[in-house]
């Protein structure tokens, strides 16, 4: 069991405020994701949390506990850092059962965790090597074994993967996820990479300037973003942005004026009405070719994935990227149409709050642990 | 030749003339020692009857042990000690700093830029009050505090080279600041505080104002036992080049051994 609740969490470094008011609940066992770009106050956040930073206001509760007179050593939380911080000087098997040492557990007890550790990672082969002597996802490995061997009710991820090469990251991504299942521990993990974010949360927490946009799954921050941030945010490449102008909004969504003809977004309409201008949202990948569709543009830049093509388009100042087929055959400067299904648009008001969907996304509601199962299911199907 | 030859040869000869001129007293005072108090004023020469009876005189009219054990004991003691006052010292100010911490440093640093003499007489008096004077303890505190602002600054330098992420990877592992420091701080920056220790030691075995003002005999160390073949009786410079010789030659021998160690720490974290 291992819960964690922010209540009105503030930081106050000498003036300024990096982290201002958040409010969170982790349930137990949860995979929870620190997102935001840099600046934004998540690695803040998370010392808060593991204690290397004080609270200014506010409290921390661990399983219903306030913990903000607790030092670090005495929360037990087990932290991966960026850097991974091994301890240059002992070995492997040192740094993992550091902490046991510190606890006193017996020599042989401490061993025996070790060891167990290091066969989920992997690492047994290399128990007696120095750091120096190991590679940046070896070193990440021991990091993480360091972790588990203290058995922590809350594990804290700060960018772990953020030093190693690409395919290395997206190895180490799956083994996370598949980590977290093994030891049903609640995780918290802090990244400015959307994609981990994604890939691996049960619940994602959005940051900018030290608040909170929005907390969500995946798919919910993907398909219902609450404001613009959060819309441009999640997803890549960028969502595409378009002011224009309202005509009308009744109970079957809000009309808006595009230059191709008007378009009707299902979206509820509530405070906005006709002549209000707001802003269009749609992502690249709900852009589609089409020689019928409203939308025109001249492509700038072509980006050839194989399997997809990013078109980075210009009409008039207004500017759109659109993922199309992998096989798509234009070229630079031809000039295009396209459309949209303007269920999958989104409307944001001047002050940059979503209008709400009329109705939610299917695959909003399903945790990730059943989406995984009825995936599954499905394959057998 | 072409020029980065010659250049690299001027250097070299120039480097070689300087360390022959700071060799040379040393030299001198060594061969000095080995002279008779005759040869010794006559016109310098390095054509002589070496003889040993510079030393026999030294050492029957004093105690070179006692005066060798005094330095030993002062100069390791001192330095011991600055180092278990220095090393919380400098973590604080690595670790926690302050707004004042720089202006602390650079305070503690500029103390070692007033001449010692003039806190002599207050300096006196207090260990005259306390019962300091003449006694170990007394310039093993004297010591202590001359050395402390070189230990701390240095301690610190070597200090801010750890990463912080490892101690607090430590915290997190659950190390209290007691344990965090003996296992995981003092180890990672052993060969900087073995340089400062090695530093210390040879600063305080060389210090002879304060061990001339405040020890006569109990105490004495090296230097005094020097100073007292100086004096009254005019100058015997075999008899004083030999004493000199026997009060340098523990701590020339300790530096030579250890000078990997002095050369490593001095330069530690200069190169990643």
């Amino acid at each position: 069991m291992a819960t964690l609740h922010l209540n009105n969490i503030v930081k106050d470094f000498g003036g300024t405020q990096v982290i201002k008011g958040v409010d969170l609940e982790v349930k137990d066992r949860e995979f929870v994701v620190f997102v935001g770009p840099s600046g934004c106050g998540k690695s803040t956040l998370m010392r808060m949390i593991a204690g290397l930073e004080s609270t200014t206001s506010g409290e921390i509760a661990i399983d219903g506990e306030r913990v903000n007179e607790v030092g670090p050593a005495d929360r037990g939380l087990a932290m991966v850092f960026q850097s991974y911080a091994l301890y240059p000087h002992m070995s492997v098997e040192d740094n993992m059962g550091f902490s046991l040492r510190l606890a006193k557990v017996p020599k042989a007890e401490r061993r025996e965790k070790v060891l167990a550790a290091a066969r989920i990672l992997q690492l047994e082969p290399l128990l007696d090597r120095k750091p120096k002597a190991l590679s940046g996802g070896q070193r990440q490995r021991v990091a993480i074994g360091r972790a588990i061997v203290r058995n922590p009710s809350i594990f804290l991820f700060d960018e772990p993967l953020s030093n190693l090469d690409a395919a290395l990251r997206v190895q180490m991504r799956i083994e996370l996820a598949q980590l977290h299942e093994e030891l049903d521990a609640t995780m918290i993990y802090v990244t400015h990479d959307q994609i981990e974010a994604m890939t691996m949360a049960d619940k994602i927490v959005v940051l900018q300037d030290g608040v909170v946009e929005q907390i969500g799954s995946p798919m919910e921050l993907y398909h219902h973003p609450r404001n613009r941030f959060v819309a441009g945010f999640i997803g890549s490449p960028k969502m595409n942005f378009l002011e224009v102008e309202v005509r009308g909004a009744d109970a079957e969504g809000v009309e808006v004026a595009l230059p191709g003809g008007d378009c009707r977004v299902p979206v509820a309409g509530d405070g906005v009405s006709a002549g209000d201008v707001v802003t269009l949202g749609i992502r690249p990948e709900h852009l589609a070719l089409d020689e019928q569709g409203p939308l025109t543009g001249q492509i700038q830049v072509i980006e050839r994935l194989g399997g997809v093509t990013s078109l980075y388009l210009e009409h008039g100042d207004s500017e759109w990227i659109l993922v199309a087929d992998g096989d798509v055959a234009h070229r630079v400067r031809d000039h295009v149409r396209f459309t949209f299904d303007p269920a999958r648009a989104h409307l944001f008001t001047a002050d940059g709050l979503a209008l709400a969907h009329l109705e939610r996304h299917p695959l909003v509601d399903i945790d990730r642990k059943e989406n995984r199962a009825s995936s599954a299911s499905g394959g057998q199907r | 030749m072409n020029p980065t030859t010659t250049k690299k040869l001027l250097l070299t000869l120039l480097a070689w003339g300087i360390a022959v001129i700071v060799f040379f007293p040393i030299f001198w005072m060594v061969v000095t020692g080995f002279k008779t108090e005759v040869q010794a004023i006559a016109p310098p020469t390095l054509i002589f009857d070496p003889t040993l009876a510079g030393y026999n005189t030294v050492i029957e009219r004093a105690d070179y042990l006692k005066f060798a054990l005094n330095s030993i004991v002062i100069a390791f003691g001192s330095t011991l000690l600055a180092l278990l006052v220095a090393i919380p010292a400098a973590y604080s100010m690595a670790f926690l700093p302050t707004k004042r911490t720089r202006g602390t440093l650079l305070w503690m640093l500029s103390t070692k830029m007033l001449p010692p003499v003039g806190v002599l007489m207050p300096i006196y008096l207090l260990s005259r009050d306390l019962g300091l004077l003449d006694t170990r303890t007394g310039l093993i505190i004297i010591y202590m505090l001359m050395n402390l602002p070189i230990v701390v600054w240095m301690l610190y330098t070597f200090f801010k080279d750890v990463p912080k992420d490892i101690l607090e990877a430590g915290r997190m592992d659950g190390a209290r600041t007691f344990q965090e420091v003996v296992y995981l701080l003092l180890p990672l920056t052993l060969p900087g505080i073995a340089s400062t220790g090695l530093l210390a030691v040879i600063l305080s075995w060389n210090e002879a104002f304060w061990s001339l003002n405040l020890t006569t005999s109990d105490a004495a160390p090296l230097t005094t036992f020097i100073a007292s073949f100086s004096s009254p009786e005019g100058l015997f410079w075999a008899k004083l080049s030999a004493a000199s010789t026997l009060a340098i030659a523990p701590i020339l021998i300790f530096g030579w051994m250890t000078q990997k160690q002095m050369v490593r720490g001095l330069t530690f974290g200069a190169v990643k």
